[in-house]
């Protein structure tokens, strides 16, 4: 079916592209991106169409860090209604943590995680391998099984792999493939017990803290690792300044580091706990206004290269509980496009090295052949409007959890349309 | 006096007004404990539930005195009995005590922020009896009611709280509640024992025992759990006691007048020798006196003061 989106502002980064474009997609692909008016009567032909006036029209937003529990955890989520939350929030393109039950270290959950994702998935659902069998920490996974199997990155997320030789011998095995091990940086003997960020709140509150050094040790180790080992290197979900800093010493050395962050870890401090609301409890923890600070700085000067939400969805009875037992995380996909455009409210991105953020980049990173519109690209879209104002409720999100502190939010940026592969799969 | 709150939660949320408030009723109460029929018909037909998930003596006790001297129906449960030992949440917990129509609920848990969860999710009065490392609101105000009792006023005193400040609910209560009465805190400890932003709170700290008792009126010594030892917080009882147990010798530069307080129960030997715990600066079996009184104040103030007879 052909689809013209018409009237809008086209925000391609990999392509410089920021204008008045309009977009013509057949056959799952974009046939054209030409200035405004410019498609053809006899290309338009029956095309439908789609105003995108006051709209930005971009690449489909990718989010490399999802937990989207199934296998093992369908109580929390699916893999289709996790595909469906994406949608809604602008994901055309989002990647699959394997800690699952059982978790995805061998080719068959891999498999049922792809199938189950082309089966029901709305979107391109990736998977991530596990770097160590069973996330233990102890042996390595058979990587190269696994990236046959379709994994396109490795992790332990949730868990750190604290041993050092392992992690050496993971970031040295890895060169073999080329993917990258994303670290969930944690040194657990000092976070032990913890269920916020260790500070003066933690301490009013009479909660045990994770200390940011705990994340620190992690950063500092791995990178010197890699100085050695080769292979590449991804921090996921940076929380604290210091780490922000390793990072950047260890890029302008040239080693091959990326980072990610969470919406939530540049939007809400520590302060939040107060009032012990569980939605308020991840991992890493909500951090201080130094921490945002130096965050915000890592975005502006490119040390923190992507944008990823860290997605967690948690049912009701596993987040009513008491603050210290109840389960870390929150869900992300619905709110990060608000809660990311905050950024260019403030003057820390342009619009365009946003969307980058959430297109081109982690593209980039993880070698995709998304997060563009170019000619003859599967037409993956978003269409949104960064100016609509609304309050979010976390009661209508799509994803089957609702654990969200920003439910009641008013928040600006909605995303109006998301086209997968050239169909509409979400429009609001 | 009114209460602001539903709930006695802390005494961060308390104003110094309502502290004083609370300060002169208990006192107003303390008579009915020294009678030989020790019951007013204050509270007759209410309904008080002492909910305990953490081990409790004195705590509980002191409660259910103060209930049943206000002629209200006291019942205890403990974490042995209750349900959550059987998988049942503790909002679920909360909701069914709730749906029998208590008048208070009293609530002790190991963890932070419990009776707080609870409060939120019931329209009785919650009276948080301690939670985990936060608040023991109640502690804290029987502490300054001993200590008025013997100084007259609180304002302008000096005030040592000695031990693990980290995982102490008494020093905090404590610290909120004698910095809104005017009295300057210092907590005193070792370094692995005093939790970051502790200087942000309006305290001072320091490590030394014997230089904190020579500087102030009150020194209060907290109980030292016997698993820290193993989360390597101090290396030995022994050298714990060398360092931080308060004894005839430390005390030989303090003031003529300071008092010495322990929330109890007590490691006799560990944090306070025997003679300086039996000795004639002791009021720790006055502030288990006071709880009594205390505890009945705020029920009676809870449940809507002097206006009894409206109900």
């Amino acid at each position: 079916m052909k689809l013209i989106i018409k009237n809008g502002r086209v925000i391609d980064p990999a392509n410089n592209l920021d204008g008045e474009y309009d977009v013509l997609i057949d056959k799952g692909l974009i046939q054209a991106v030409a200035p405004r008016g410019k498609i053809s009567a006899r290309d338009a032909g029956s095309a439908k169409i789609i105003d995108a006036k006051d709209c930005v029209v971009a690449p489909g937003f990718m989010d490399m860090h999802v937990h989207f529990r199934e296998p093992g955890f369908e109580y929390k989520e699916t893999i289709e209604t996790g595909c469906d939350s994406a949608a809604a929030g602008g994901f055309t393109t989002v990647a699959m943590m394997p800690n699952t039950d059982p978790v995805n270290d061998n080719r068959s959950v891999t498999e049922l995680m792809i199938s189950r994702a082309r089966a029901h998935g709305k979107i391109q659902a990736l998977p991530i391998g596990a770097i160590t069998r069973g996330l233990k920490g102890e042996t390595l996974s058979d990587m190269g099984d696994l990236k046959e199997a379709g994994v396109i990155a490795f992790s332990d997320d949730g868990r750190p792999v604290m041993n050092n030789q392992v992690m050496r011998h993971a970031l040295e095995y890895s060169r073999m493939f080329d993917l990258p091990l994303i670290q969930h940086s944690e040194i657990l003997d000092l976070t032990k017990g913890g269920c916020m960020n260790e500070s003066r709140v933690s301490t009013e509150l009479g909660l045990k803290g994770m200390p940011t050094e705990a994340e620190d040790i992690m950063v500092y180790r791995d990178i010197a690792l890699l100085e050695k080992t080769g292979g590449r290197l991804h921090v996921a979900h940076i929380s604290s300044g210091e780490s922000v800093e390793l990072v950047r010493r260890a890029k302008a050395q040239g080693l091959p580091v990326t980072c990610e962050v969470a919406p939530h870890h540049f939007t809400l401090t520590d302060e939040s706990v107060r009032g012990y609301d569980t939605n308020t409890k991840m991992s890493p923890p909500l951090r201080t206004q130094s921490d945002i600070d130096a965050i915000k700085a890592g975005l502006k000067d490119g040390t923190i290269d992507i944008i990823a939400t860290d997605h967690a969805p948690h049912d009701l009875v596993d987040k009513q509980a008491d603050y210290h037992s109840a389960c870390f995380g929150i869900v992300g996909l619905e709110t990060a496009l608000p809660l990311s455009l905050r950024l260019v409210d403030e003057n820390i991105l342009t619009l365009p090295q946003l969307v980058a953020k959430l297109t081109s980049r982690p593209a980039e990173i993880f070698k995709l052949d998304q997060g563009a519109l170019g000619v003859g690209k599967q037409a993956d879209v978003v269409v949104f409007d960064p100016h609509h104002e609304y309050t979010v409720e976390a009661s209508r999100f799509k994803s089957k959890s609702k654990n969200s502190p920003f439910d009641g939010w008013q928040v600006r940026g909605q995303v109006r349309h998301t086209i997968f592969n050239g169909k509409v799969i979400y429009s609001n | 006096m009114n209460l602001a709150a539903k709930d006695i939660l802390g005494t961060q949320q308390l104003s110094l007004e309502e502290i004083e408030g609370i300060l002169d009723t208990a006192v107003s109460f303390k008579e009915v404990s020294t009678r030989k029929i020790k019951k007013v018909p204050t509270l007759r037909g209410r309904t008080i539930i002492n909910l305990f998930f953490e081990a409790s003596t004195r705590t509980r006790t002191s409660f259910e005195i103060a209930g049943k001297r206000l002629s209200a129906d006291v019942i205890n449960i403990s974490s042995s009995t209750s349900s959550t030992v059987k998988g049942e949440s503790l909002i679920d917990t909360a909701y069914n005590l709730e749906a029998m129509n208590p008048d208070i609920l009293i609530v002790r848990h190991s963890i932070s922020g419990v009776p707080h969860m609870i409060a939120s999710h019931i329209k009785c009065p919650v009276i948080n009896a301690g939670d985990g490392a936060h608040e023991h609101p109640t502690q804290a105000l029987l502490d300054l009611l001993t200590i008025r009792e013997h100084t007259q006023q609180l304002a302008g005193l000096k005030v040592a709280i000695v031990g693990d400040i980290a995982h102490s609910r008494v020093a905090r209560s404590n610290i909120h509640a004698m910095l809104k009465c005017g009295m300057e805190v210092t907590v005193v400890g070792p370094p692995t024992m005093i939790p970051v932003g502790m200087e942000c709170l309006g305290v001072k700290v320091l490590h030394d025992l014997e230089q904190a008792v020579s500087q102030v009126d009150v020194v209060m010594m907290l109980r030292i759990q016997l698993e820290r030892q193993n989360e390597g917080l101090f290396p030995s009882f022994r050298e714990y006691s060398n360092l931080f147990c308060l004894t005839v010798d430390k005390l030989k530069h303090s003031r003529k007048n300071i008092l010495i307080m322990h929330p109890g129960p007590v490691n006799r030997g560990v944090e306070i020798a025997l003679d300086v715990m039996e000795g004639p600066h002791s009021v720790i079996l006055d502030q288990v006196n006071n709880g009594v009184a205390l505890r009945m104040a705020l029920m009676y103030l809870l449940l809507g003061g002097g206006s009894e007879t409206d109900h």
